[in-house]
């Protein structure tokens, strides 16, 4: 029997909606749930202050530092390193099995659980390169984490380019790099910005990898040789040692905070730069 | 008369694909030459010999020789990128590039390493009027090429070729997506151009190149069945395709 495409359209209309409305709930819950617990704890002076008694008591300041100059750290070396290889597998080779192998590899790199990367990090630039818990052993750790997302969504955003742009501008008498340089990077740049973002999310909000390659000093770093705490671990081992889950929840509102500081300017920044070209 | 292109025994191959046969053809300067035929006659292969972008589909394969003024292009020496600023091409679909109007215009020439602010506006407003497009639009020359109507956008792409002052200019069925209005206007500008540039005009429209061009060739099926100037191709056509062509008891 054949149902009316009224009722089907309906249904599916409900099912849909329903999706939608049940997941960004379950958001807002958890972004409340945090911020109610969190936000008494925060003020200026928990920003500003540095940690007493291992965090029992005072603030936050050197994770903060932590959690800016490691994603920051990490992102230096990944997105160049990543955005010339998306160029190069999507603009200067041809489709081949090596090319199907680069991108298997990366797919499966993406894939890994992060605490593999610590271990990784942990044994390779720690102990065998000897650079110790620093800034420098968890910011390329993190690198190596985020360099398969950073390639996979730029080469997505460069295939995504129109070729008749491409033709243009060979026509034009453009060299491939002048292509590349000119017409195709701006034009994917929103969808590379994205991929960067959602590694910048990753970077901030990592635990596993950093606590065993940058260790958890609560000192101010002054060197990139230095072991420094970001507020993900600072979270972390506030609530695992039980040492004062108000201020872990005060940690993780700052978080939380930062992190959706972050996408907006992102946002806004990329909305400007499309409003200004289209 | 003044040769610009001499074509001979051109075959153009894609994959096994055979798109162009064998064809020899001397492509006049200051004239317009008209190319016409039915869809897969090979029309735009031709113009694709003639500033090599055929090369940039996969599996191409050229035979025979293309001299413009004399010398191959095709030759392992001869610069490639050179020869496109030489011969611009405007294609069927206006593309204009996600940017303003005034940077899509100097677009090929900034690549050349043109960055002085004077110049650049001299050559925008030489090549929009040219193109028949500068009172549209020079009031807003900031804003995207994606913003104006798809005639204007085709008067830009052929400013965008004009601004690089080639010697040739190829178009692929111009006018194929256009109203008559901006029809009429691309064909006054090319009337125009041709004291300037060589213009090789491919079209699906019979009386487009009854209309403007000054030699017509027929095309079919990778095949080049005559060659004359249009008066002669239109009123008494040597071969029965050409006559079956145009009256229109074929294509």
């Amino acid at each position: 029997m054949r149902v009316n495409p009224k009722y089907t359209q309906w249904g599916a209309v409900t099912i849909l909606t329903g999706a939608t409305i049940f997941t960004i709930l379950i958001l807002v819950f958890i972004i409340f749930f945090i911020l109610e617990k969190g936000l008494p704890v925060l003020g200026l002076s928990f920003l500003t202050e540095n940690p007493q008694e291992m965090g029992k008591a005072g603030g936050i300041f050197p994770t903060l530092i932590g959690t800016i100059i490691l994603p920051v750290f990490a992102l230096l070396i990944a997105t160049p390193l990543g955005i010339s290889t998306s160029v190069y597998l999507a603009e200067y080779t041809k489709e081949t099995r090596i090319t199907k192998v680069i991108r298997f590899g990366t797919d499966c790199l993406a894939g890994i659980p992060s605490i593999i990367f610590g271990l990784f990090g942990y044994i390779f630039f720690v102990i065998t390169l000897g650079l110790g818990w620093s800034i420098l052993s968890g910011g390329l750790t993190l690198a190596v984490m985020v360099l398969p997302t950073i390639i996979r969504t730029s080469e997505e955003a460069i295939r995504a380019v129109p070729n008749s742009y491409r033709k243009v501008s060979f026509s034009l008498g453009a060299s491939r790099w002048q292509t590349v340089k000119k017409v195709v990077l701006p034009n994917a740049l929103p969808g590379i910005v994205t991929g960067i973002m959602l590694s910048v999310g990753r970077s901030i909000g990592e635990t596993a990898a950093v606590i065993f390659t940058a260790g958890s000093s609560l000192r101010i770093p002054s060197s990139v040789f230095d072991s420094t705490r970001t507020m993900a671990v600072h979270f972390y081992i506030l609530a695992r040692e039980g040492i004062s889950s108000e201020n872990a929840y005060g940690t993780a509102a700052t978080l939380i905070i930062a992190v959706l500081f972050v996408n907006l300017l992102a946002y806004y920044t990329m909305h400007r730069f499309i409003a200004k070209r289209s | 008369m003044n040769i610009k292109f001499k074509i001979e025994n051109l075959s153009v191959y894609f994959g096994k694909e055979q798109f162009l046969n064998n064809v020899n053809l001397e492509i006049e300067a200051n004239k317009i030459l008209g190319i016409i035929g039915p869809s897969g006659s090979g029309k735009s292969t031709l113009l694709g010999a003639l500033n090599r972008m055929n090369e940039l589909e996969p599996h191409c394969r050229t035979e025979g020789t293309v001299l413009m003024d004399g010398v191959d292009i095709n030759s392992s020496t001869y610069d490639v990128i050179n020869l496109r600023k030489k011969v611009g091409i405007v294609f069927a679909m206006p593309v204009p590039l996600p940017m303003s109007i005034y940077e899509n215009v100097v677009y090929g020439v900034r690549l050349s390493g043109v960055n002085d602010k004077k110049k650049l506006d001299e050559l925008v407003e030489k090549s929009l009027t040219e193109a028949f497009l500068w009172n549209e639009v020079k009031d807003r020359l900031n804003l995207s090429g994606l913003r104006i109507s798809g005639g204007q956008q085709q008067r830009l792409c052929l400013a965008r070729v004009l601004a690089m002052e080639p010697e040739a200019i190829l178009l692929d069925e111009p006018s194929s997506g256009l109203d008559p209005i901006s029809t009429s206007k691309i064909e006054d500008a090319l009337n125009q151009l041709k004291e300037k540039y060589t213009i090789v005009l491919v079209t699906n429209n019979t009386k487009q190149a009854a209309r403007i061009s000054d030699n017509t060739a027929y095309f079919l099926l990778g095949d080049m069945i005559e060659v004359g100037s249009t008066k002669q191709i239109f009123t008494a056509p040597l071969k029965k395709e050409t006559d079956d062509y145009i009256t229109g008891r074929f294509g």
